[in-house]
């Protein structure tokens, strides 16, 4: 093959790998914003937290892996709850800008939290996947494989439990108007609670993911920034735009770090976020009706 | 508790209305005036900072407390106006003209931010101006031969007229002159139709548009006046720190300049310069009490961080109004002894509302 071919290939892999990550940390943001109407910016904080609580179990404290994976996203469910249940809840009502505030002061507080328990250095911790397959010129990491597949399972699992269960119906009705729902028999508070806690979830299983491609580190968090990109570009407060605008933008990332100057792999989600609010507010798989707000 | 008596128009909207404002606000000034021949160096270099970080948050107060425009990578236009004005001097420009270009380059680039405002609002501004200030400090960082890159970017001198004003004293009152100047402009742009109209596109752009404002025009011209002021502050904050670096403008002092106009209060001029008060002197006030905290928790770099946030979150959680809200209700409390009553203040009872389909 040629060999500009196979280059451009791998790095569409790669970017696929990585772009099924921020779509998770999308769709994770998504979740709470569909339920809540709060745009929750210590989303990544939490994926942070989660990826450290996960070294401390794996690498300080020895757990075998497969024990620590639960432990983690119990972890995580647990702060998650917490946060909708002890803090966001009493902002109920308040415009949205209330919600953006809060959840920053979260986020600080975590990030503060975390680099107070365990320091500013990065670390590492040992994973059981490190091998890679060959697939004609093409190189796959088994990491890459696994973040993939593991991205695949979460989103179709999310979409069962959304559209097929009983629970998932009820949280879908009280995204779509509270007070017809709660009107309804819908226990709207612990719904949104529950929600909070799958999200939490799902930031940890990001958090767990990226831990091994990029270090444990407290600019982890950064990966929200990048979720935001996506959020846009596939329509904000959809669930398939949130996958398909993560896998994008990760794909941007990584032709943009080969193709276009030094420099632009860093600004390319960034970029991509501004052009779109600005010339196509609506994203690729955007609602259709009523002014975007 | 005063009544006022109003027998002209023009008294409704004095901004000093009683004999004792006139007496507070002028031992305010005489103390700041006498404050730099009494305080120790170190306090004269932290109330200046102190006045920077006001004006910063004045600009910033415009568009988001006054026009209800959230932004939240105000530290760009610092960074904008910073690098401007340290380029130009470099170039030879008079000090005036410089500061004066800083403010114009940035208020230019808050037009270009600005127009975009037009198309989105709330949220997506609030992600666009996020975005917008990510990508200014990487620029600021591969920018090489304007900005020095990461090595960073000494200042030239401070010399205006050709007096030498590098003294701590002199820039004191250089950066008190420029927040007196920009405070009084903008009370007096804030209280005219101009500001009358921003404050009604933030309460509603409906009715604001019915009334006949050009709301969009309005929201751009916001930006600008807001841009242009934070770039007076990045130009000041040059001579400050002498020596740039794109890390000073990360998205810290963003976050930093929006959590002073919340906490100050939104929508008051007098919250802004108490907001900024509050969050200049706390990381001061935290390194002072760290000796007393537990070693392993003071060694830490994320405790500032830490009472940041937990700053806010009090704020945003029990006192919506922030620290203006806070002494309205104080002053309130002791004007009207013994009569205060709580519900004066109460907000009404809000529900759940859907912003989603506007």
């Amino acid at each position: 093959m040629d060999p500009a071919l196979v280059q451009f290939l791998q790095l569409v892999i790669n970017g696929v790998a990585i772009g099924s990550i921020y779509a998770l940390v999308a769709l994770g943001l998504v979740l709470t914003y569909k339920a809540t109407e709060v745009l929750n910016f210590a989303h990544g904080d939490v994926l942070m937290a989660s990826a450290f609580v996960g070294w401390a179990l794996i690498a300080a404290a020895g757990w075998p892996f497969w024990l620590a994976i639960p432990a983690v996203l119990v972890f995580a469910a647990l702060l998650g709850w917490g946060l909708d249940r002890q803090v966001l809840r009493r902002i109920a009502g308040q415009p949205q800008f209330a919600g953006v505030m809060l959840t920053i002061a979260v986020a600080f507080m975590i990030r503060g939290a975390v680099s107070m328990i365990f320091g500013p250095d990065s670390r590492r911790f040992e994973t059981p996947f490190s091998g890679r397959t060959q697939l004609g010129p093409l190189v796959i990491n088994d990491l890459n494989l696994v973040i993939f597949g593991v991205a695949l399972v979460v989103t179709l699992a999310l979409f069962w439990f959304l559209g097929r269960t009983r629970l998932g119906r009820a949280i879908q009705a009280a995204s779509q108007n509270q007070l017809a729902a709660y009107l309804n028999g819908i226990r709207v508070k612990a719904l949104s609670s529950l929600v909070w806690a799958v999200s939490g979830i799902v930031a940890a299983i990001c958090g767990l993911l990226l831990a091994p491609v990029a270090l444990v580190d407290i600019g982890l968090w950064v990966v929200v920034l990048k979720a935001l990109a996506a959020l846009v570009l596939g329509g904000f407060g959809s669930v398939p735009g949130a996958i398909v605008g993560g896998v994008l933008i990760g794909i941007i990332e990584q032709l943009a770090g080969v193709y276009l100057p030094d420099g632009s792999k860093d600004v390319a989600a960034y970029l991509v976020l501004i052009g779109v609010l600005v010339i196509w507010p609506r994203g690729l798989l955007g609602e259709a009706h009523g002014r975007r707000v | 508790m005063r009544f006022p008596y109003d027998t002209s128009y023009r008294d409704g909207l004095r901004l000093l209305r009683y004999r004792s404002d006139w007496l507070s606000y002028g031992v305010l000034l005489a103390i700041l005036l006498i404050a730099p021949h009494v305080l120790p160096k170190f306090f004269v270099g932290e109330v200046t900072y102190l006045f920077i970080l006001c004006l910063a948050s004045l600009g910033l107060m415009v568009l988001t407390g006054y026009t209800g425009q959230v932004s939240l990578g105000h530290a760009a236009f610092m960074a904008i106006g910073a690098y401007a004005h340290a380029w130009l001097l470099g170039q030879g420009v008079p000090w005036v003209a410089s500061a004066m270009g800083a403010a114009l380059l940035s208020a230019l680039t808050g037009l270009l931010i600005g127009l975009p405002a037009i198309r989105v609002s709330g949220l997506y501004l609030a992600m666009v101006t996020l975005a917008f200030s990510i990508v200014v400090e990487q620029i600021a960082g591969r920018w090489k031969s304007v900005t020095g890159g990461h090595n960073g970017m000494p200042v030239p001198d401070l010399v205006v007229f050709g007096l030498s004003l590098g003294g701590l004293q002199a820039f004191y009152y250089l950066c008190l002159t420029m927040l007196v100047v920009v405070l009084i402009g903008l009370l007096n742009l804030l209280r005219s139709r101009t500001g009358r109209a921003f404050i009604g596109v933030r309460d509603s752009e409906a009715a604001a548009h019915a009334l006949g404002i050009h709301v969009a025009g309005t929201k751009v011209l916001a930006f600008v006046v807001s841009a242009a002021i934070t770039g007076l502050a990045g130009a000041l904050m040059a001579h400050h720190v002498q020596f740039l670096s794109p890390e000073a403008f990360s998205m810290l002092l963003s976050l930093e300049l929006v959590l002073m106009v919340v906490i100050g209060g939104l929508g008051s001029v007098r919250g802004a310069v108490l907001g900024a008060l509050l969050i200049g002197m706390l990381p001061t006030f935290i390194s002072r009490i760290k000796p007393l905290l537990p070693d392993h928790i003071a060694k830490q770099m994320g405790l500032e961080i830490f009472m940041f946030g937990l700053v806010l979150a009090i704020f945003v959680l029990f006192e919506p109004r922030g620290l203006n809200g806070r002494w309205l209700k104080l002053r309130t409390f002791f004007e009207t002894f013994p009569l205060y009553r709580r519900d004066t203040f109460r907000r009404g009872k809000t529900y759940m509302k859907s912003e989603r389909y506007r």
